[in-house]
């Protein structure tokens, strides 16, 4: 197993998006850096689209995620509800 | 601390880098100075390109145009990455919001199955001449000489792949998103006699080598008589024999078609200017290219419109010419 | 007619994959012609999995959106003067490196891409290097404005674009892309789009960035940010490439294998010059070379390379070396650039006290041991009014170009030096890895316009260095070289700050 990891902009929209990445993902890591967030899980990390909008109580659309995205690890799979970061090992 | 700095002590050493203080002097730049001239390397490449190893990487004999400076291509618009996609990103709010009117209005059932079938056969098929100009200009961008020219051409690049998701959208619209409409166009643009001659004419310039001349072939010969007869004349006929609202559709187009004829009438106004082997050059290309445009174009002119139409686009292609001194 | 709705894939297919035609009036190959002189077997471009399905219209919108917000930015912090809330003068200096030798690249990295998204007989892999050649351009652009204020009020900027053609130390990152771009368009995706963007951009943009940002560098840690946000895009876009051609035929795979090794072992040696920028010229540090070299390469790459083993793939040639040599680069790097200042254009300096405990403690079994020693003799000769500058010429690689800086791993007092013949010409390296990158394609890499030979050969002007920095590379010497205690860039900031 390897970790897979995503690192936003730290802004108001990210720490939304947080939010709501460890609401799908309870076990992730979470670490803040200078002006990044870093989120890391075993093997997947899932972003749920129903989720983001909750939190920000608007409609979003997944590819926005690439507005205040920095890097990421691991094979993504972007579909219309989620964003997910899988290794297939 | 910074509240009891003096003014008089942050005037600046200079006003712009230096290459840029050497062409326009020594004063603030625009950010499309700065995005723009000189920035593609010149010299001392180390290694011969193993896929074109009679160039260098950056070579500017990949054309029979000369130019002494490839930078007095100044783009009109002056389109650095962040002024582009500034303007396509407002112009195709617009779009989204005409698109998204037609589609939940319904716009569709109101247009006469004739009229649809006739855009499925004549308009959506347009959008593979659009993926081959945007082969063209992705050509001329990757191997051309001088970012002014080169990053412009691959806006237009770009922007072609966004001409023909527009006109694949209008397909969809027609065919409640099955495809079946894209499918069927793409027959036509296959076997279909209307559409042969501009298909041999997009392959035939797909595999042009001087990127100059392709680039005369597709944007200022085939999409000078194209923008004539599509969007301004048959867009005239589908008005009057009610598929008026495909207008909102093609608006895009329309528009994207106006900001981008400037730049190429410019273009070409420039390269005339520069010596008469080019003017001779450039003349030699639009008549051999023009030549083989009106004989791919005439059949689909007389489905759409008909007799008068391709004349009309011809004469508006030549007032563009003259006007930037190719022809008399 | 009820229309259905058309998920993202379904869309993006309709919208671009539909786009292609077999030709009938000419023979397709003319269009495309490059496809097939690497070896690399394609037998469908069909199985392309589009690695993120971007449609123009949202293209311009998302990327107008970046675009906004940095220039937003940019403009507050050159009315603000922003330059005045960098901690300390000699962070400026990292970003000068920047902008004469890593903004060019992203220019090459343009055309590259534009190169590839031209050449591809694919649509799907086409479109998506477009789009990346595009963001490359965005890249250089917004660099090149926002190093424009820094440019007005330091040395050392104005003459990026001319430098980076010429001097010696940025033929090192210019020849890297040059060999990229020169090579076929599939070694071009595993070089740039898989090698490059995949694992070592993120060395550069993100712990770099993040030291920026922890330096009070407000424009770059801006761009540097945005600029990465296109970055998921590539990285996706470079390990789609690599999966599809893995898939495409069991012959591509030692192909693929042998460019992995090339291109991982020269972008290592490219990156010794982050490595300096991290350890030694982030006046605050956000963490040490080694340690973002584990994060990054060692933890992210590690993974990678496990997954791609279903297909046959190792861990890159040399991952044993390259792991000892976190270790001592950086160090290298910064005494070989300290003992050239005066050839260089940018200013450098002796750490400060507080520094040199900090690489210690960072790098507790190798820094006391090699390094210390070295600054402490610097010191004693800067005190006796002596500061020290060689007065040679390095020799250079003839791979990866770097003067030889680079010691044996195993024996940190040895210089690593090889060396072969090739067609009766003695061509020297700095290591194992060069050496068998030139045996590989010595015909390629003979003709490397290498500086010092170059300069000996009479080609940049002279006689004299200093004619040669001044005529050839068009520094403006006194001001953009030598230590930054005495510069036109200290005296500066010490008048804006108040500091007698």
């Amino acid at each position: 197993m390897s970790k897979v990891y995503i690192a936003l902009q730290d802004n108001d929209e990210s720490r939304y998006i947080v939010e709501a990445i460890e609401e799908s993902n309870p076990d992730a890591t979470v670490i803040h850096q200078p002006a990044m967030i870093r989120i890391e899980r075993e093997n997947k990390l899932v972003i749920e689209r129903s989720v983001v909008e909750e939190k920000m109580g608007r409609e979003w659309d997944v590819q926005e995620l690439h507005i205040n995205l920095i890097t990421l690890g691991g094979n993504v799979d972007e579909d219309d509800d989620q964003f997910v970061l899988e290794w297939k090992q | 601390m910074t509240i009891e700095i003096k003014t008089a002590m942050l005037e600046p050493v200079r006003n712009t880098f230096a290459h840029i203080e050497r062409r326009f002097g020594d004063k603030p730049a625009t950010r499309y100075q700065e995005a723009t001239y000189d920035v593609a390397s010149e010299i001392n490449f180390h290694y011969k390109p193993l896929w074109q190893p009679e160039f260098e990487l950056n070579d500017k004999g990949r054309t029979a145009i000369v130019m002494k400076d490839w930078y007095a291509f100044k783009d009109p618009r002056q389109f650095y990455y962040g002024t582009y996609v500034q303007m396509r990103a407002k112009q195709q709010e617009v779009a989204e919001s005409n698109y998204s009117f037609f589609e939940k209005r319904d716009l569709a059932r109101l247009i006469p199955d004739t009229i649809q079938q006739k855009v499925i056969r004549l308009l959506v098929p347009l959008r593979h001449v659009e993926q081959a100009a945007n082969l063209n200009n992705m050509y001329g961008s990757s191997l051309g000489y001088g970012t002014a020219i080169t990053q412009a051409l691959l806006y237009n690049g770009m922007d072609r792949l966004g001409n023909a998701q527009y006109l694949s959208r209008i397909g969809l619209i027609l065919d409640g998103n099955s495809g079946d409409a894209l499918a069927e166009a793409k027959r036509y643009w296959m076997d279909d006699a209307v559409w042969q001659g501009v298909r041999a004419y997009c392959e035939a310039n797909i595999c042009v080598e001087d990127w100059f001349e392709s680039f005369v072939a597709q944007d200022v010969v085939l999409d000078g008589l194209i923008y004539e007869l599509v969007y301004l004349q048959f867009d005239q006929w589908l008005a009057d024999n009610g598929g008026q609202d495909f207008s909102m559709l093609t608006e895009f187009i329309q528009n994207w078609n106006k900001d981008t004829n400037r730049w190429v009438d410019a273009v070409v106004k420039i390269a005339v200017m520069e010596s008469d082997a080019n003017k001779q050059l450039l003349h030699q290309w639009v008549e051999n290219w023009k030549g083989k445009a009106i004989e791919a174009l005439a059949p689909l002119a007389q489905e759409m419109i008909g007799p008068d139409a391709l004349n009309t686009a011809i004469t508006a292609l030549d007032t563009r010419l003259v006007k930037t001194g190719l022809l008399k | 007619m009820a229309a259905k709705k058309l998920n993202i894939k379904d869309k993006y297919r309709l919208l671009t994959r539909d786009l292609d035609w077999d030709f009938s009036y000419e023979d397709r190959k003319q269009a495309f012609p490059y496809e097939e002189f690497e070896g690399i077997k394609i037998t469908d471009w069909n199985k392309w999995e589009d690695p993120f399905r971007l449609t123009m219209d949202s293209y311009w919108k998302y990327q107008a959106e970046k675009e906004k917000k940095l220039y937003a930015i940019l403009d507050a912090f050159s009315q603000n003067n922003g330059h005045l809330n960098v901690v300390d003068p000699r962070y400026v200096n990292a970003v000068k490196i920047f902008l004469t030798g890593v903004s060019p690249l992203e220019y090459q990295a343009y055309q590259g891409f534009a190169h590839v998204g031209r050449q591809f007989g694919g649509v799907g892999a086409r479109v998506a290097c477009q789009m990346q050649s595009l963001d490359e351009l965005r890249h250089v652009q917004t660099q090149i404005h926002a190093m424009s204020h820094y440019n007005k009020f330091f040395d050392g900027f104005q003459e990026f674009s001319h430098m980076h053609d010429r001097v010696w130390y940025l033929s090192v990152p210019r020849s890297f892309f040059c060999d990229a771009r020169s090579a076929g368009p599939f070694e071009f995706m595993i070089a740039i789009g898989f090698s490059f963007e995949y694992v070592l951009t993120n060395l550069l943009f993100v712990p770099f960035m993040s030291g920026a940002a922890y330096n009070g560098d407000m424009a770059t840690v801006t761009f540097g940010f945005s600029a990465q946000s296109d970055e998921a895009r590539h990285m996706t876009l470079g390990l789609e490439v690599i999966k599809f051609l893995l898939e495409q035929h069991e012959d591509n795979v030692p192909i693929v294998q042998k460019w992995i090794d090339k291109w991982f072992w020269r972008g290592t040696r490219l990156l010794t010059i982050v490595a300096m920028m991290m350890d030694y010229m982030l006046p605050n540090k956000v963490m040490s070379w080694k340690e973002a070299w584990e994060v990054y390469f060692e933890e992210a790459g590690g993974a990678l390379f496990k997954d791609l083993a279903r297909y046959g793939i190792r861990m890159p040639k040399y991952a044993e070396t390259i792991e000892k040599e976190k270790e001592h680069i950086s160090h290298q790097a910064w005494w070989t650039f300290y003992t050239h200042g005066h050839a260089a254009g940018f200013h450098t300096w002796i750490p400060s006290d507080e520094e040199l405990d900090w690489l210690s403690a960072q790098y507790p079994d190798t820094f006391d041991k090699y390094y210390r020693p070295l600054w402490d003799m610097a010191k004693e000769m800067e005190a006796k009014g002596e500061r020290f500058y060689t007065s040679g010429l390095p020799q250079l690689c003839q791979t990866c170009q770097i003067p030889m800086l680079f010691t044996e791993m195993d024996n940190p007092n040895q210089n690593s030096m090889r060396d072969t013949v090739y067609q009766g010409e003695r061509y020297h390296f700095c290591s194992d890895g060069c050496c068998d990158i030139f045996n590989d394609e010595p015909e390629k890499f003979v003709q490397a316009w290498l500086p010092v030979h170059q300069i000996f050969q009479g080609n940049c002007g002279g006689p004299d260095v200093g004619d040669i920095l001044k005529d050839y590379y068009k520094m403006n010497i006194g001001h953009d070289n030598m230590d930054i205690k005495g510069s036109p860039d200290e005296a500066r900031w010490n008048k804006w700050k108040g500091i007698a």
